[in-house]
C-alpha cells in the first residue's frame, strides 16, 4: 500500500463518519459543522486526484459560501431541533428491500466491471492548463452557467423580499 | 498509485446513499437542502476520479458546473425556504398543507 492508497483510506473514513453524524444530528448548527468537516476532507481527496484548482473551489464555494449561508438561516428562522421521521415498518419494508436491491446490484456492476481493477496513477492538472481547457473549448457552456447564476440571483431577490400588502385576504402573510 | 478506481466509486455511493436518507428522513426543510448537497459533493467526487482514471480534462470541467449549479440551487432553495417560513412559521414539511381541505 503507498502512502497515497493510506492517505485515500484515512481521508474516506473521516469523510464518511462526519457525513454520517452530520445527517443524524438533531441540532443543525452541529450538522452543519460536521459538514464543513467532511467538505474539507473532499478537498482533500480532490487535491489527491490531481484537481487543486477544484480543491480551492470546495473550500471557497462549498465548505466557505453554501455552508455559511445555511447558518445564516439558521439564525435568522427559529428553528426547534427536529427529529428522524421514524417510518411503520409497512412503509419501511418496500424502500429497504428495493435499496438492497439496488445496493447489491451496484456492488456487483463496480466489482465486476473489468477496467475497475486499474490502479490510479497520480497525476497533475495545473490551474492554467485546466483554466485555458475551460475557456477554449467549454466557454459557451461558462457563459451559459453565468446567466443561471445571475438568474438564481434575481430568483432569490425576488422570493426574500418583503411582503407587500395587495388586498385585504392577504393579511395572514404578515408575520 | 492511488488506488481502484472501484473503491472511489464506493465512496462516492455511499455519501450518495447518504444524503438520499438525510433527504428522506429529516423532517425539516434545511436537512433536506443538506441531503441534496451531499448528493452533489458525491457525484463530484466521482466525476474527479474518472478524470483521473481516463486522464481528461472533461470531468473536472463538468464538477466546476456542478459547483455552479449547487451555488444557485441552494440560494434558491433558500430564499424559498424562507418565503415558506413566513407564511407558516414553521420549517416542517408537513405544516405545509394550505391547499389541503
Amino acid at each position: 500500500m503507498t502512502v497515497y492508497a493510506a492517505i485515500f483510506y484515512i481521508l474516506a473514513g473521516v469523510i464518511l463518519v462526519a457525513t454520517g453524524l452530520a445527517i443524524t444530528r438533531r441540532n443543525l448548527v452541529h450538522s452543519i459543522v460536521y459538514l464543513v468537516i467532511s467538505f474539507f476532507g473532499s478537498a482533500m481527496l480532490y487535491y489527491l486526484f490531481g484537481a487543486p484548482l477544484l480543491a480551492a473551489l470546495e473550500i471557497i464555494i462549498y465548505a466557505g459560501a453554501i455552508m455559511v449561508l445555511f447558518l445564516f438561516i439558521i439564525m435568522m428562522l427559529r428553528v426547534e431541533p427536529s427529529a428522524l421521521r421514524k417510518p411503520t415498518f409497512r412503509q419501511w419494508l418496500p424502500a429497504g428491500v428495493l435499496s438492497l436491491i439496488y445496493i447489491a446490484v451496484a456492488i456487483l456492476v463496480v466489482t465486476t466491471d473489468p477496467g475497475s481493477q486499474t490502479i490510479l496513477e497520480t497525476a497533475l492538472a495545473r490551474p492554467r492548463v485546466f483554466g485555458r481547457f475551460l475557456f477554449q473549448r467549454y466557454w459557451l457552456s461558462v457563459e451559459i452557467v453565468s446567466f443561471l447564476l445571475l438568474i438564481a440571483l434575481i430568483g432569490a431577490l425576488y422570493l426574500g423580499r418583503a411582503f407587500v400588502k395587495e388586498g385585504g385576504d392577504r393579511k395572514e402573510d404578515q408575520p | 498509485m492511488i488506488v481502484p478506481y472501484s473503491h472511489i466509486l464506493m465512496l462516492a455511493g455511499i455519501l450518495f446513499a447518504m444524503g438520499v436518507f438525510c433527504a428522506v428522513a429529516r423532517r425539516n426543510l434545511i436537512m433536506m437542502l443538506i441531503g441534496v448537497e451531499i448528493m452533489l459533493n458525491a457525484a463530484g467526487l466521482a466525476f474527479v476520479a474518472a478524470a483521473l482514471r481516463w486522464q481528461q480534462l472533461e470531468g473536472q470541467v463538468f464538477v466546476l458546473f456542478i459547483f455552479a449549479i449547487a451555488a444557485a440551487e441552494v440560494s434558491v432553495g433558500l430564499a424559498l425556504i424562507v418565503y415558506a417560513y413566513r407564511r407558516t412559521g414553521s420549517l416542517d414539511p408537513e405544516r405545509y398543507n394550505i391547499l389541503k381541505w
